[in-house]
């Protein structure tokens, strides 16, 4: 379930707002966009992969929180970590081009 | 705030084609359309892009090159586990209209990964990076999108064909309505609010508005579709599981526990205390594999900390409705039409029957069925919406939440309770047997009756009161058909009568909504090397 948005870290380019399929966020007039409705979050990481700032955490737990502070989180290189996986940040654009699949359906 | 039908503030936008749901299916409808020369509305009840079951996950394709013993190997594959009831031809159809599709998604710039030869991959897609791309591709083709858009009802006219659609735009608290020639059906399978990863959104509305304009359904029994998930997590993938060891509280082996062939075991087991999986039996080479191939699968372990492959966790069955399973609205031709004039169905709305029969349309057939029911039922629409008489009177066909019936309206969220309570449980869905659907079906009838006499929504409870009205609505046809299915077939099974019964080898169509019908329709002739015998 969404967790943080970080307002260190939020432009509030509302791109969330307008990317969350649920319809999670509000906008506020010149400040980071509010978490207004939690219990709609499908928790399904897509505002984290939209967010150009690295800006949200969505925790994995379905429904609930993990109740973890920003600091632990850019400590551990969380923030952001989803979307540089699949190869959406500048560094990690050739992680697209990844995808082993075929492997797993062959294996095993 | 205003009535849900007050006019003021209502933008009226005219086009060929509306399509209503924009996943995979919805997507591939509204560019197929748009090539044609259709003017094309999409309207998603979330973003287009990012909503939906594929959005935030990975599919694999039925992706299988033109080679005859290929394309055979792959058709008959899942015949004996859809309980003998796919098409051969709908599967030939479906592979070639994939095949084409997924190379044109090549050309216009999916990252397919490359083999040693340098020759693209074309088996599986990544949902943020696929559905990302349709949505440029639909805005390059000019179809305008309208998101955070859910339709609520279909528009007819005077003759009964469909005509267009209504609904709110949650964002700006206002609603929109669409005049269009024909109207796309693609808002995905009913998964009842389960926290099935990217399955929120899929409470069956285009279930129920193209019910209300007067379509049915088929093969809804096979509407019982649970996948494997953590415990603590929405991400569901069966498929990992296959390199699973399944183990009870006390950390012994749980006989015959698996991800396929003993799911039934894993629910038994939940339905008394907790299952744990560690997914130790796959190599270091396989966990690299599954690493690189599903980032989405490893995102909640690595954030609370778990190795999966080394240690236990606990795990859950995510009920997937008609998402994983393959009943939906009935087509009646190759154009994916409904019956209803103006109506066409795509995708998980639709029945995958045709090429699943009972069985799974996860793990590549649904997304093969997204592609190609998309590409056929956008052609049949802009063809018929361009043709289509505009200017005809239209009225809306909706009926609970929109129609004055009297009574005080009811609680959306109560209502959305009481289905879930009949569905979720393994004991009423997963083992199904004749008192227990009866019993649940009774329920769900008065539930029905109670929502048909209650007063119209204010626009702020308009949308989750058609929702609960879906799920409802939805329930009823799946129990009804299930319990006119006195066997066990495909993935619809009764504790009664375990095994497939000859004489049933059937389709099931149902419908209607104050009385609800099912009836028989023939299956394909059986393939001479594919004859069912007695269980
Ligand atoms: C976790 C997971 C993994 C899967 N993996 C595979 C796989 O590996 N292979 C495979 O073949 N299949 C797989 N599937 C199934 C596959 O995702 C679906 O078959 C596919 O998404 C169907 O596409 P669709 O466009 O019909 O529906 P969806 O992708 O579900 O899209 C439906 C759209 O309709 C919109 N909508 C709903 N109601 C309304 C309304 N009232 N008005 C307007 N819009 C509305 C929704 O917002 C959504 O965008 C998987 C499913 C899940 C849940
Ligand atoms: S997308 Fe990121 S930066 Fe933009 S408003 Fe949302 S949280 Fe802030
Ligand atoms: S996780 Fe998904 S549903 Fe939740 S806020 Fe982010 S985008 Fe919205």
């Amino acid at each position: 379930m969404i967790e943080i948005v970080s307002p260190s870290r939020c432009t509030a380019c509302n791109i969330c707002v307008s990317a969350c399929p649920t319809n999670v966020f509000d906008k506020t007039p010149g400040a980071p966009p509010v978490i207004a409705r939690p219990d709609d979050c499908q928790t399904c990481f897509m505002c984290e992969l939209y967010c150009p700032e690295d800006a949200l955490y969505v925790s994995p737990k379905a429904g609930g929180w993990q109740g973890i502070s920003e600091d632990d989180l850019v400590a551990a290189g969380t923030l952001g970590s989803y979307r540089a996986a699949i190869g959406w940040t500048a560094g990690t654009a050739e992680l697209r081009r990844v995808d082993t699949m075929h492997r797993v359906l062959k294996g095993g | 705030m205003g009535s849900a039908s007050s006019p003021s503030s209502e933008s009226h936008l005219d086009c060929d084609v509306l399509v209503l749901g924009g996943g995979p299916a919805g997507t591939w409808a509204a560019l197929e359309a748009a090539k044609s020369g259709a003017r094309v509305i999409l309207a998603d009840k979330g973003f287009c892009g990012t909503s939906g079951a594929t959005a935030p996950s990975g599919t694999s394709v039925w992706y299988v090159p033109p080679d005859p013993e290929r394309r055979h190997a792959a058709i008959v594959s899942r015949e004996a586990l859809g309980g003998h009831l796919a098409d051969r031809a709908w599967s030939a159809r479906v592979l070639d209209a994939t095949y084409d599709g997924l190379n044109h998604l090549g050309e216009r710039g999916y990252p397919f990964p490359l083999d040693e030869a340098g020759a693209p991959i074309r088996v599986s897609l990544q949902g943020p990076e696929y559905m990302r791309l349709m949505r440029k591709l639909v805005k390059g083709a000019g179809v305008r999108i309208l998101d955070h858009s859910p339709a609520l009802e279909l528009l007819v006219d005077g003759g009964g064909a469909v005509a267009g659609a209504r609904g709110i735009r949650r964002q700006q608290g206002d609603a929109w309505r669409v005049h269009a020639g024909a109207v796309v059906i693609a808002t995905g399978g009913c998964a009842f609010l389960s926290r099935a990863l990217g399955c929120t959104a899929l409470t069956g509305d285009g279930h129920l508005m193209a019910a209300e304009a007067g379509a049915d359904f088929s093969g809804m029994e096979f509407s019982n579709a649970y996948a494997i998930a953590a415990a603590f997590s929405s991400v569901t993938k069966t498929l990992f599981y296959k390199w699973a060891t399944f183990t009870d509280a006390g950390g012994d082996e749980i006989p015959g526990a698996a991800s396929n062939g003993g799911r039934s075991v894993i629910a038994r087991h939940l339905q008394t205390g907790p299952v744990f999986a560690r997914l130790d039996r796959a190599d270091d080479a396989m966990r690299q594999s599954m690493r690189s191939a599903q980032p989405n699968f490893f995102l909640p372990f690595d954030r609370m900390g778990i190795d999966p492959f080394t240690q236990r966790f606990p795990v859950t069955l995510h009920l997937e409705g008609t998402v994983r399973g393959t009943g939906g609205l009935r087509i009646v031709d190759e154009t994916c039409a409904t019956g209803v004039p103006g109506l066409y169905a795509a995708g998980d709305a639709a029945t995958r029957e045709l090429i699943c029969g009972g069985f799974t349309g996860g793990g590549s057939h649904n997304a093969a069925w997204a592609i190609s029911s998309g590409r056929w039922a956008g052609r049949a629409a802009a063809d018929h919406g361009r043709r289509a008489h505009t200017g005809a009177a239209r009225q809306g066909a909706g009926t609970v939440g929109l129609r004055d019936a009297g009574a005080r309206p009811f609680d959306p969220a109560e209502a959305a309770r009481t289905v879930l309570a009949e569905v979720h449980p393994f004991e009423r869905n997963y083992f199904r047997t004749e008192a227990g659907l009866g019993a649940a079906l009774d329920r769900l009838d008065r539930q029905w009756e109670g929502l048909r006499a209650a007063a119209a929504a204010d626009r702020d409870g308009v949308l989750r009161t058609r929702e609960a009205a879906a799920m409802t609505a939805v329930a009823r046809w799946m129990y009804r058909s299930a319990l006119a299915r006195t066997e066990s077939r495909g993935m619809h099974r009764r504790m009664e009568h375990a095994g497939a019964d000859p004489a049933q080898r059937h389709y099931l169509t149902s419908g209607g909504l104050d009385a609800v019908f099912v009836s028989r329709r023939p299956a394909p002739a059986l393939a001479t090397n594919g004859a069912e015998i007695a269980a």
